[in-house]
Parts: C-alpha cells; structure tokens; sequence
C-alpha cells in the first residue's frame, strides 16, 4: 500500500504572492516587538548602524529597495529605532520593511530583515 | 664568491643549511615541518637536509654552486622543537628567501617545499604543517575571483549562513531527473544545491543537458520564491579548454557559480579558472578531492591548513573545510585555524590550533568555508556556533532524504538555520539550547518536525586521527 497519504505537499507556486520569500527570518513567523528588541540589542552590541528600508511587495527581488531616510548612524536607543521602524510601516502599509546593520569594517550587511509584511 | 675553492665531496647538510641564529625576515617564506629522521640522523642534520632538498642543495658538491651566492639564495633551518607527545618527531622550521619562487605561482612553491624531499632517504616521514607566505608573496597572486562581501551582494544574502546540498545518487541520474531534485531543493528554501565531484560528464548524463535543465530548475526557484538561488555546476574536466568551454556555458545561461576540484585538476588549472571567473563575474566553489590522502596521516603529507592557504592564494569563493560534527574526520580546535585562513585578514600564530605562524592576508578577500558531509537538522546549532555566519552548509541526505522529498527537507533545514541563528543574536547558547531551540521552531514547521523525527538516532562519534600535538 503507498505511504503517500502521510506525505504532506509542500505548498509553494509562482502564482501565488504567499510563496515569495525575503532573505533571513523569512522562514520564522513575522517578527513581534520582543523579537525585533533583541535583534536590535545584538545589532548595537555588534556596532552595526541600523537602517529601514522599504518595497512593494513583487519587487522584494530587487537590490535597491527605498529608504526609509538615511541609515541611524551610531544609533544605540532601542526605543528610537523601534520607532522609526514604525513609523515607516505605517507610512507604507501595504510595503515590506526590512531593518538592516550595516557593518562598515566588513563593508556589508552584518545583518538584513524584513521586520513587516503587509496582510501578515 | 672569490675567496672560495672547489672541493668536490660530500657534506653534513648542517654545514651550510642549519643557521640556528639566522634573523626571520619579513620577507622570507617560512614553513613548519614535522620530520621523523631516520635512525642515527640527528635532527639538526634531518632539518638541515629538508632545508638544503627544498631549496639549493642537492647530495653533493657540485662546481656551478660557486657560481652563484648560496648565501643568498640557500633555504635554512632555523628552529627545531620536539613534538609534544611523540618521541622521536619534531618541528624543523625553515625560512626560504623569497627569490626561490616565481611570484603568483602557488604551483612554483609547492613544486619547491613539497617536492623531492618527501621522498628523500635521511627522513623517515616528512609532513609539511604551515607555512608562513610573506604579504610580499601574497600580493602577487589573484586570490578569491570574489570573496565573501563581494558573494554576499551578489547572492543577496546577510546575517545568516547559507544553505546547500548535493544532489544525490551521485551517480546515474539523467539530466531532466537530475534538475528536478535540484528545483525541489531551491524551491524548498536552500540558497544553493552542489553538483557532485564525480560529476563530469559521464555517459548517464552529459555536462550541457545537466547545465540545460539546472538553469532552469534554478530561473523557476528564484522567480517562486523571489530569492537569489545558484548551482555549483562543475566544470573539472579532462582539459582546462573543456572547462573553459562549460564556464562559458554557464555563463551564457545566466547562472551565478561554477564549481572545481582544485586538487585532483591542479593548482594551474585552478588558477586560470579562478582567473577566468573573475574576469566574468562568475563565483567559483571549490571541492577538495584527494585532500584526504594527503592530509590524513599525522606523520607524512601536508596538512589541510596548507591546502587550505594555498587555495586561497590560488583563487576560490568557497572551499570545502570539513564540519566537524558529521561523518568525515575533523578535530575541532584544528577546523577552526584553518577556516579562519580562509576568512580572516590576519590570522596571528595559535598553536592550540595548529597555526605555527602569523599569516598576514593584505588586501586578498577571505573565501566561505563550506561545511558538508553526514550532516543534518540535529547538526544546526552546532554549526551555527562554530561556523557563525559567514560559511556554507551543506546538507546532502539531510535534504533529500526527508520523509516528505527535497523541497520539505529543504524549508526545514533553513527554519532550523533561522531559528539558531535568531536564537544566537538574542544571546542564547545555541549548541547548550539546541534541543529547545529546534523543537520551539518546529511547531511553526511540520517540515521540521518531520525531519527532526527521522534523523533523530544518527550519530557519527569516532575519534579523529589526526589530533594536534599535545601542548
């Protein structure tokens, strides 16, 4: 007898916009605010400075995605940048907000995620 | 020299090529060897003779040796130590004037250092620990076509390791098959899936239909989930034309890495392919074949670390570096001294890791070390807190063989990678807590529960063979 009935699909389609993904966390459940606290905590620790950035949705492949102002060069208030963070989720609803750590030794992103899906 | 007279005959090697005082320059090139001399052959005469074999000497006198300034250009052993633990063994270090080897040839040094003298008769093994490249070197070769920073940007991936697998039966799949396991995995959530070593080009599967339908499994992943996907496709071939020929196929179908094994094709080769990706845009992963021969006995060969440093000279964005926890050897304390050869800019001497020197990198960018064979979900957090970020994972039958097929097998492994590393960043023991940490994620993933079910009795707890020297 097959085994097939204890298989589960993996349920994913090019025509549905709940199968794209967005780079780390993307796989976890959206971020809460005692989540983003300590991604933040540990953004600071590491001497990142924190950015947002923010895109409709379909074009979440994109490298350049819009600025939320400019990056929170040496910003070390928790509350600031959970602030900042809503206030760009606010003013874009309907977009996905990412906060990033710049790491300016490595000249990278020590860390990127979308902390906002809209509809999620 | 004037003042000097032929005299033919035979010489201690000591005589000319053992300088205890000799004054290290920062330009020499040094390196360690650990040198088992034959009975009756002391060891300042067996380091004395490594040095002389490895660089002007030969057995005897010879005239044409008083045309030139030995002086200048002689290797010299200048350090001897007895191995912790292991009687009769010791570490013989040389410095060798950085005239002996053409610049940007990791192929000229190792022809030198690694050459002749392993087989040479005063010692009765011979194996070539570390060795020291002056920056002066290091800036005349090419180096990794990319490197990490520039990898990240280009794959758009940060703040997370990345996620491989390699497609599995190694051999026998045809290409249209061979794609679809590659399309389950991408779509599924790992960044990259791997071409075998022992995929060429074989009867079952001929290298353009493979390269054919895993461009498009790769195209149709990244347009599902909206995520910068890559296969290492592997152009090792039979000639270095063939495998310019395939990168250039690769490359025509948009595809992001290409794959090499640098050992069993050469350093020559490689450097050209590491040359040729540079000049294309093309990222280079690099598979270690035949490293194991010689790396593996303590006593006799070259140890990973060089490999490893050589490599990185040589040019490669990724490089397989054992992972510690699965089913190929690797000691700990070690793996972590030669995966940060490969990252960091300067990584100073740490003989609890087996780095007899400090080796200055300059400018040259540091490459992913890749962490692959036997493991699985229970790995994840041991991974995540050896490797850290900047490393890739590459889960083969810990991907495709999930109950549910590749793609479930994939979306558990990177929900087991996201959750460790959250849990990291948010300052928690990852390997302490990776019970808790793993079971806590898997409540949002039946993926991961179903994995972590089947893979929960495998362990692989054999001791390594090659341990570092007791301090």
């Amino acid at each position: 007898m097959s085994k097939v009935a204890n298989i589960q699909d993996y349920r994913s389609s090019q025509d549905d916009p709940g199968s794209r993904k967005y780079g780390t966390f993307s796989y976890l459940p959206q971020m809460d605010a005692g989540r983003m606290r300590k991604q933040i905590e540990h953004m600071i620790a590491k001497g990142w400075n924190p950015a947002i950035e923010h895109v409709e949705p379909a074009h979440s492949a994109d490298n350049y995605w819009y600025m939320w102002k400019l990056p929170m060069f040496g910003e070390k208030d928790i509350e600031r940048i959970l602030a900042e963070v809503e206030e760009c989720s606010k003013a874009w609803p309907n977009h996905l907000v990412r906060l990033i750590g710049y790491d300016n030794y490595s000249q990278s992103q020590g860390a990127s995620m979308v902390i906002h899906r809209p509809g999620a | 020299m004037s003042g000097k007279n032929y005299s033919a005959g035979v010489k201690d090697y000591r005589e000319t090529y053992w300088e205890p005082d000799y004054p290290v320059k920062d330009t020499d090139l040094l390196a360690c060897f650990k040198v088992v001399p034959q009975d009756g052959v002391d060891p300042e005469e067996a380091a004395a003779a490594v040095a002389a074999e490895s660089s002007t000497g030969t057995w005897t006198t010879v005239w044409t040796d008083l045309l030139t300034d030995l002086e200048y250009y002689k290797g010299r052993a200048y350090r001897i130590e007895p191995v912790p633990g292991q009687e009769g063994a010791y570490f013989a270090f040389v410095a060798y004037p950085l005239d002996l080897f053409e610049e940007g040839s990791v192929v000229n040094v190792i022809t030198s250092i690694a050459g002749n003298v392993f087989g040479f008769k005063a010692v009765r093994s011979l194996r070539l620990e570390d060795i020291r490249f002056p920056i002066a070197y290091v800036t005349t070769c090419g180096g990794p076509p990319h490197g990490i920073q520039v990898e990240r940007d280009i794959m758009d991936k940060y703040g997370r390791a990345m996620l491989g697998c390699t497609i599995k039966p190694k051999l026998g799949l045809s290409a249209k098959n061979y794609g679809r396991a590659v399309y389950e995995c991408l779509r599924g959530g790992l960044d990259f899936t791997k071409d075998d070593e022992n995929v060429n080009s074989q009867p079952f599967m001929r290298w353009r239909q493979r390269f054919d339908f895993v461009a498009e499994a790769v195209h149709k992943a990244t347009a599902e989930t909206g995520e910068k996907k890559g296969h290492y496709l592997n152009v090792t071939a039979g000639t270095v034309e063939e495998m310019y020929k395939r990168a250039e196929y690769a490359k025509s179908l948009d595809m992001p890495i290409i794959m090499h094994d640098y050992l069993t094709a050469g350093f020559t080769a490689n450097t050209s392919l590491a040359n040729w990706c540079r000049d294309n845009g093309m990222l280079l992963h690099i598979h270690r074949a035949l490293h194991a021969v010689m790396d593996r006995n303590p006593d006799h060969g070259i140890h990973f670390r060089v490999l490893a440093k050589m490599l990185r000279l040589s040019g490669g964005d990724h490089l397989h570096s054992g992972t510690v926890v699965g089913k190929l050897e690797g000691d700990r304390e070690a793996t972590l001294g030669w995966i940060d050869l490969m990252r960091e800019k300067f990584v100073p001497e740490n003989r609890a890791r087996g780095i007899f020197f400090d080796q200055d990198w300059g400018h040259m960018p540091g490459l992913f070390p890749v962490a692959s064979g036997g493991i699985h979900v229970w790995h994840m957090p041991a991974l995540v807190a050896i490797f850290g970020d900047d490393a890739v994972f590459q889960f083969g039958g810990g991907t495709l063989g999930h109950p549910w097929g590749n793609a479930a097998g994939a979306a558990a492994n990177r929900v087991a990678l996201e959750a460790c590393t959250e849990a990291r960043n948010a300052g928690r023991d990852v390997e302490r807590e990776g019970k808790e940490i793993l079971t806590a994620a898997a409540k949002h993933s039946p993926e991961l529960a179903a994995a972590m079910e089947t893979w929960k009795e495998i362990k692989f707890e054999f001791d390594t063979v090659d341990k570092l020297a007791a301090n």
